[in-house]
């Protein structure tokens, strides 16, 4: 039940690589930096202002968006124009990773950082089934998350056009648009769901600079399961592997779970890259 | 014929910089040297796969601190080895992980084979951390000896001078590989997959031997370290900072060429080593990631391209 519930909140961190790596085709590995950064800045609204950490999160919304259009800006500009996104981009993302993860170390140290909610400590109970509040709110709001994401997605122009754009870049320039313009709003997008999710990691467990590394294996190979892109595939993708970690943590204890999402990352490269819902 | 010259001129680089390390009497030297020529070998490793490929290898600790493990387990075993033969069983786990890796992954896009090696430095990382023989979490103590085997001198001088070797080794490998057959192949790859496939290069057959040779030489580039550092536990072994180096000194020197790397691994390694000992060792790491960055959107060529217009 546990690992479902962390499924959910996986579902959360992974969506905006879905939207970015997935739709967009941009290796950001720097984006699990992102999210930590979002954890932080939930911290510090939460221990110096006393905010809730997920109310915070969302005022933050437009900040971590901005943030996300003007990393888009960048790698448009020195990479995508020029042509040669693949390497220089890759590395470009890795150096911002560790650029992000080292300043975060120097301003904040490398303990361990908490919040302090009303939903932390208990539990609600259904007859034998515990639910801790700290990983069922999270689970709340990473499907809020989501289905709103989902919402725009198919709902507004905007959200068509980021789909469009995700189908067929050149067809959308022959047309007559603008992918750049997309392109950045839908990066701004996936930067923004960072702000939610860090502030959800951080009331699931304490935080500290370095692991966002270990989020690494876990979100690309959620996105790869998923079938890249696509926010129903992601959703089960992340509940699979939430399950599985929690089995794996139980029967043979936590310190082999980051193995798990490695095994299922591997055995999804080498039998169906295409994921396990992808089309073709 | 140009290859032997070549490396005989890099023996001689070799040996009248052993020559002034001893002149100048410290064993700071030493140390510092050390890491600097560690990083020739990692970056000239790397670039053989990113530089000449085209993909990018993450996972540069994980092969690294394969290697550097596989000395701790035969220290344990067989600790009448000497360094050498570690090295080359250190090379050649690296190695045969680096193909194991690469049977799985190269035949997709390079972008699956990246964030498969950035998983797998994590994954490595659990397997020793849950692995007792080797220390697991608590780490393993390695007793240094105290002279060096072959010649008279701090065993750190030994060291030394073996990652010197190894360094000429590496670059005159990479060097060869550039002007080879091999090489064209892995410039056909990088320039345009697809078109190489069709024109009948056996592209992934020369990946897997890219990846073979890059994850061998950085094992042997990490087995000597436990000597090194006497103690070694999962989470230095594995220090995030080993793949930022490795990266930064290719892009930053310009991957295209041998030189390249070389160029970057010396630049960027001293200056590591001066900003470690006069500001401190995290803000000399955040230099290094705003280099990373620096370089790569303003002068993607690095700085052999400022030479060749």
């Amino acid at each position: 039940m546990s690992g479902l519930l962390l499924g959910g909140f996986y579902a959360a961190v992974t969506i905006g690589v879905s939207i970015s790596f997935g739709m967009l085709d941009i290796v950001n590995i720097a984006h699990p930096a992102f999210i930590i950064l979002g954890s932080y800045t939930a911290y510090i609204a939460n221990s110096v202002f006393g905010f809730d950490p997920i109310l915070s999160s969302i005022v933050l919304l437009p900040a971590f968006y901005l943030l996300g259009m003007a990393i888009y800006h960048i790698y448009d500009v020195s990479f995508e124009r020029r042509g040669d996104a693949s390497i220089r981009g890759l590395a470009f993302f890795f150096g911002v990773l560790f650029i992000t993860e080292v300043t975060l170390v120097l301003v904040f140290g490398v303990d361990y950082r908490l919040v302090d909610a009303p939903y932390i400590g208990p539990s609600l109970h259904f007859g034998p089934i515990d639910l801790p509040l700290r990983l069922l709110v999270p689970f709340l709001v990473s499907c809020a998350l989501i289905g709103s994401l989902q919402l725009f997605m198919s709902y507004t122009f905007l959200g068509r056009a980021v789909q469009a754009v995700a189908q067929d870049p050149m067809a959308l320039r022959l047309m007559g648009a603008n992918p750049s313009k997309i392109k950045r709003i839908a990066f701004g997008l996936s930067i923004a769901s960072c702000s939610v999710a860090g502030a959800i990691l951080i009331i699931i467990q304490p935080v500290e600079p370095s692991i966002a590394r270990d989020y690494i294996g876990r979100i690309f190979a959620i996105c790869v399961m998923g079938g890249l892109g696509s926010f129903s595939g992601t959703i089960i993708a992340a509940i699979i592997l939430g399950v599985m970690e929690s089995l794996t943590s139980t029967f043979y204890g936590p310190s082999w779970s980051p193995a798990v999402a490695f095994g299922f990352l591997l055995i999804t490269l080498a039998v169906r890259p295409s994921g396990l819902f992808g089309r073709t | 014929m140009r290859n032997a010259y070549f490396i005989l001129a890099a023996l001689a680089v070799a040996a009248v910089t052993f020559a002034v390390a001893r002149s100048i009497d410290n064993a700071y030297v030493f140390f510092a040297g050390y890491v600097v020529l560690q990083y020739i070998v990692l970056a000239t490793a790397w670039n053989i796969l990113g530089g000449f490929c085209g993909y990018v290898n993450f996972g540069i600790a994980a092969f690294f601190a394969l290697g550097a493990y596989t000395t701790v387990v035969l220290h344990k075993t067989m600790p009448f080895l000497p360094l050498p033969a570690m090295m080359l069983a250190g090379g050649v786990v690296s190695g045969l992980i680096g193909l194991g890796m690469g049977y799985l992954t190269l035949r997709l896009r390079g972008t699956f084979f990246s964030i498969a090696t950035l998983a797998m430095a994590v994954v490595a990382q659990t397997m020793i951390t849950n692995w007792n023989f080797v220390g697991g979490s608590r780490g393993a103590y390695i007793i240094r000896p105290a002279d060096s085997p072959i010649f008279s001198g701090d065993y750190i001088q030994y060291l030394f001078v073996v990652m010197l070797a190894l360094s000429v080794i590496s670059v005159s490998l990479a060097r060869a590989i550039q002007f080879s057959r091999l090489g064209f192949g892995f410039s056909a790859i990088r320039d345009d997959e697809g078109a190489a496939e069709a024109s009948g290069v056996p592209t992934l057959k020369l990946k897997l031997i890219a990846t073979a040779l890059s994850g061998g030489l950085m094992g042997m580039a990490g087995a000597p370290l436990p000597y090194y550092v006497t103690y070694l536990d999962p989470a230095s072994g594995f220090s995030l900072s080993y793949a930022v180096n490795t990266i930064a000194m290719p892009l930053i020197g310009g991957t295209a060429t041998w030189l390249g790397p070389l160029i970057g691994a010396i630049l960027l390694g001293t200056l590591q080593q001066v900003a470690t000992v006069t500001i401190s060792s995290a803000l000399s790491l955040l230099l290094v990631g705003v280099l990373l960055v620096t370089f790569v959107i303003a002068a993607p060529k690095g700085i052999v391209g400022w030479f060749k217009k």
